[in-house]
């Protein structure tokens, strides 16, 4: 009888060194071979700086399945390149093997097959391990946090983020951005930031009223003999598509210049290392990271984008660590004379059965979590069909809440928001509440009711589909697209904003859709101050308890075109 | 709940009316604006930096500033306003810098125009796309 533990195996270990010929060296281990903790934390160190890189945990403290994109398309300079590359065609730019642990990781294929084999992924108690591995081997390796830490799970919603904040302070957390932590508003944000023994950082987070920096810009920390400036980037478009009302006194932006200025104000302080901690997305970093000079290593985030190396651009490297803690980046890096002059990189995957947890932090998990036990853990229904979200359209799990929605609510059409968020149950699995607040947990969740015009639906569509596809990074907002229920269309995601949409089809009748006729349609995630209605969990559990067992068909009613 | 067509956009999660024209050339009341101050001149680029912002948070506030050092005069234009006279700074001999910022309304997605007169009366340009839009769905 063969252990799941001793049937996983490969070293993830990728070793790219500046100026080798070569980059992927990142896995070649055969899938007998057994995988083991000292495997995935292998690395010869290297240099003179350790960089630990995790982000958008989303509130995941216990382990849980993640897959990744089946859809993730690249428009304009980013067709076919990282992260815009899937499936078979990621397995082999990385040189991976099919069915591998990396391919289960890093890609959809077989996801149910291989996550039955390969278990969970993630759990702070697993990263903490990691963490602490590191820090025996590099005692003065930085911790940093990329941000949409506080939010995305029930406990985190029922405790305003209190329980995450006490797991990333356990944790040894140096520096942090931000994103979805500002949905708890900004009271709570400057509340936890007081308490925080760490610096919470944004260069491009400025004062609305006098468009003044409102947050520390950077923090400069000496590591073995060397100044590293670590400059916080928080998601640059949080009152465009996050509820601006939630934190009025708050402007955010790319600010390119501002992190020139920054930059150059770091470098002019002599430090030998600058290093950007960042949430704005891996397509506008890669943008940012060719016309901002004098960064030597991006810590990308908010995309959710596990790529196994780092990304060159120009002498910046781009480091991608994926989300919900599925993975660790670990970035050794020699610098010399105030320049990198080499780096080591390995993307360190958190197999749930084979990396031993903290116990310190398995207890600390646990306390956080006691007081609401019985209610998280409370099953709901049970699921024959794959649930998960990640893709440029409709997941599984939004099409189970846009059914939700539409039966609920009785709408005619539902909609549901493109986040990137949201964890994967396998077919078979019961479904928990934890598990449906996994999917939907955030502070306004109300599920609205009301009537719009085929036109203002084709104006949505149209808007939301240019933050995506928009061929400018710059102008893009780093979510998915908006899923729909009860009504299809087609999408030609080549074409600018007002000619991408067509072809939108009431499914249930067959019908075009009439840009002059009202619709009513119901959906959740509104950015509007007072938006009424049910919050969206409770609609989901509901409906789910009237079916018992959820059973999908697959959804075929948007048809993309121009990829 | 009876909403509004904007508040429904803002309502749903995506948002935005942003104009559905694509930039039909230029407005002609921002080429008017342009020929009376250049006089018709052909302007160049580079000596000018316009900053404003990619996308909006609020089309009714949009901060942006001009930077031209040397200049003898700025105007800045919202080429999709309906009126699309903005600005314009003079900076007299005595000016430390020929630099202004101000915040300005954007009725829907547009370029905004800046043109900087030299002391040799020779004109430079420089234009950024600001987007507006009602927002949702941030991942």
């Amino acid at each position: 009888m063969i252990s799941r533990r001793e049937f996983i195996q490969a070293s993830l270990a990728a070793s790219t060194i500046l100026g080798a010929s070569g980059l992927s060296r990142w896995s070649r281990v055969m899938a007998q071979q057994s995988l083991t903790q000292d495997q995935l934390l292998e690395f010869d160190s290297f240099g003179n700086v350790t960089l630990i890189h995790i982000t958008d945990i989303h509130a995941q403290a216990k382990p849980i399945y993640f897959r990744e994109p089946e859809i993730n398309l690249g428009v304009g300079d980013a067709k076919g390149r990282p992260p815009h590359v899937v499936g078979k065609d990621f397995l082999s730019m990385f040189k991976l093997q099919p069915n591998s642990p990396e391919a289960y990781a890093l890609t959809y294929d077989n996801f149910t097959d291989l996550a039955k084999s390969y278990g969970k992924m993630g759990g702070m108690d697993r990263v903490a391990t990691v963490v602490k591995a590191i820090r025996a081997d590099r005692p003065e390796a930085l911790l940093l946090d990329g941000g949409d830490t506080w939010h995305g799970s029930m406990t985190s919603l029922k405790t305003a983020g209190q329980d995450m904040v006490n797991i990333m302070n356990a944790l040894g957390t140096d520096a942090m951005t931000s994103h979805w932590e500002w949905t708890f508003g900004q009271d709570r944000v400057k509340e936890i930031v007081e308490t925080l023994p760490f610096p919470f950082l944004g260069a491009n987070i400025f004062d609305v009223e006098w468009d003044e920096p409102a947050f520390e810009p950077y923090k400069i920390f000496e590591r073995g003999g060397v100044r590293i400036a670590v400059i916080g980037q928080a998601f640059p478009y949080m009152p465009i598509a996050n509820p601006k009302w939630m934190f009025p006194d708050y402007s955010f932006g790319i600010r390119e210049e501002r992190m020139q200025e920054v930059v150059d104000e770091v470098r002019a302080e002599g430090v030998d290392l600058v290093v950007c901690l960042s949430h704005n997305g891996f397509d506008v970093d890669y943008k940012m990271a060719g016309r901002v000079k004098g960064i030597d290593v991006i810590l990308t985030g908010h995309t959710h984008d596990a790529v196994p190396e780092p990304v060159l651009v120009g002498e910046t490297i781009l480091i991608a660590s994926g989300s919900n803690g599925k993975f660790v980046s670990r970035v050794d890096l020699d610098v010399r004379e105030g320049r990198m002059m080499g780096f080591r990189h390995k993307l360190i995957p958190i197999f749930s059965d084979v990396i031993t947890p903290d116990t310190d932090m398995a207890a600390l998990i646990d306390n956080e979590r006691a007081p609401y036990k019985a209610e998280l853990e409370e099953v709901v229904g049970q699921t024959e069909s794959l649930l998960y979200r990640r893709g440029n359209f409709n997941g599984t799990w939004d099409d189970l809440i846009c059914d939700a929605i539409l039966s609920e609510r009785d709408a005619e059409i539902a909609m549901s928001p493109g986040v990137r968020w949201g964890t994967t149950l396998l077919p078979g699995d019961n479904i928990t509440r934890e598990d449906i607040h996994n999917a939907t947990s955030m502070t306004y969740g109300a599920c609205y009711r009301t009537e719009m015009t085929g036109e203002t639906i084709n104006t949505i569509l149209e808007d939301v589909a240019d933050n995506i596809f928009n061929t400018d990074p710059y102008y893009q907002q780093g979510g998915d697209m908006v899923r729909i229920g009860g009504m299809g269309y087609h999408i030609d995601v080549s074409k600018p904003i007002g000619e991408r949409v067509s072809n939108m089809t009431l499914l249930k009748t067959g019908e075009a859709i009439d840009p002059a006729r009202s619709y009513v349609v119901a959906g959740w995630a509104s950015v509007n101050e007072g938006t009424e209605g049910p919050q969206i969990w409770d609609v989901i559990e509901s409906h789910v308890r009237k079916i018992g067992t959820v059973q999908l068909t697959p959804n075929e009613s948007v048809v993309v075109t121009g990829a | 709940m009876k909403l509004s067509r904007r508040d429904a956009l803002a309502l749903a999660l995506g948002g935005a009316a942003a104009a559905m024209l694509p930039a039909r050339a230029m407005a002609d009341a921002a080429a008017d604006a342009i020929a009376a101050f250049t006089g018709g001149a052909a302007t160049g680029t580079g000596g000018l930096t316009l900053t404003a912002p990619e996308i909006a948070e609020n089309g009714n506030t949009v901060p942006i500033a001009v930077d031209a050092p040397g200049a003898t005069e700025i105007i800045v234009l919202a080429t999709g306003n309906p009126t699309p006279s903005v600005a314009t700074f003079k900076f007299g001999p005595a000016a430390g810098s020929q630099a202004a910022s101000t915040r300005i309304r954007l009725s829907k997605t547009q370029d905004v125009l800046a043109i900087a007169k030299m002391p040799d009366g020779s004109f430079v340009q420089a234009s950024s796309t600001v987007k507006v839009t009602i927002g949702g769905c941030g991942g």
